[in-house]
């Protein structure tokens, strides 16, 4: 059952990853594109997460966690660079 | 037994997939920016909540190896949504100001709108922008 639940999972996931590379690519704005590759970053998340479990592997976590991190503070560095015009100051 | 737990992570499993894709639908969906915000910071964080919720209780259970990790990623990424929705809504903000500003009616009081027209004119500093952008 589980792995019926997997192939769900994996389908739902990537169609939501290729809707977020249709908002990339389409824009309009700057913020837009932004806001897609920090949701793109949590759905790869979500992806590794499940294919850690279908491979009943836990070696991937430490991956996911620094996505997660990765993700953050790239979203805040460039939000601070259009509000500040500088990352760090 | 064993059933009650593959049918509890499975289900996890499948709400946090449809959860990520009506994350994903809405931010192609929705008409502008500050509305799209919702659908991502809301709906995929609680999609990729319920498939590390299914990682850590399959892994509790049919590995016997129960990690911290998940609950690490979880807690990092429900800490961070508001803040990085915070964080695009103000460059919005920013990005957008002199057409935004104009829709703002007066606000009655000797401070002005936050994000846009800083503090009252006590003080005459001069940085501009990033003045204002500092007090919100």
């Amino acid at each position: 059952m589980i792995e019926y639940a997997l192939m769900f999972g994996f389908c739902a996931v990537s169609l939501a990853l290729l809707l977020n590379l249709w908002r990339l690519v389409r824009g309009p704005s700057l913020m837009d594109r932004v806001l897609a590759v920090d949701t793109m970053v949590i759905n790869a998340i979500a992806l590794i997460i499940l294919f850690g479990i279908q491979q009943r592997t836990t070696i991937f976590f430490e991956g996911a966690l620094l996505f997660a991190m990765f993700g953050f503070i790239s979203t805040v560095a460039y939000c601070r660079f259009i509000l500040r015009g500088d990352v760090i100051e | 037994m064993d059933f009650v737990f593959e049918l509890i992570v499975s289900v996890l499993i499948v709400l946090g997939g449809f959860f990520s894709l009506v994350g994903s639908i809405g931010l192609v969906k929705l008409p502008d920016l500050l509305t799209r915000l919702h659908a991502p910071t809301k709906a995929t964080t609680l999609g990729v909540g319920g498939a590390l919720a299914a990682s850590m209780l399959f892994f509790a259970v049919f590995e016997a190896s129960l990690t911290i990790h998940e609950l690490l990623i979880t807690g990092f990424l429900f800490l961070t949504a508001p803040i990085s929705a915070h964080f695009i809504a103000k460059a919005h903000l920013h990005e957008h100001a002199a057409e935004l500003r104009e829709q703002l009616p007066p606000t009655g009081r000797p401070q002005g709108w936050s994000t846009f027209d800083g503090l009252p004119a006590t003080e005459e500093e001069g940085e501009g922008d990033d003045h204002k952008a500092a007090h919100h």
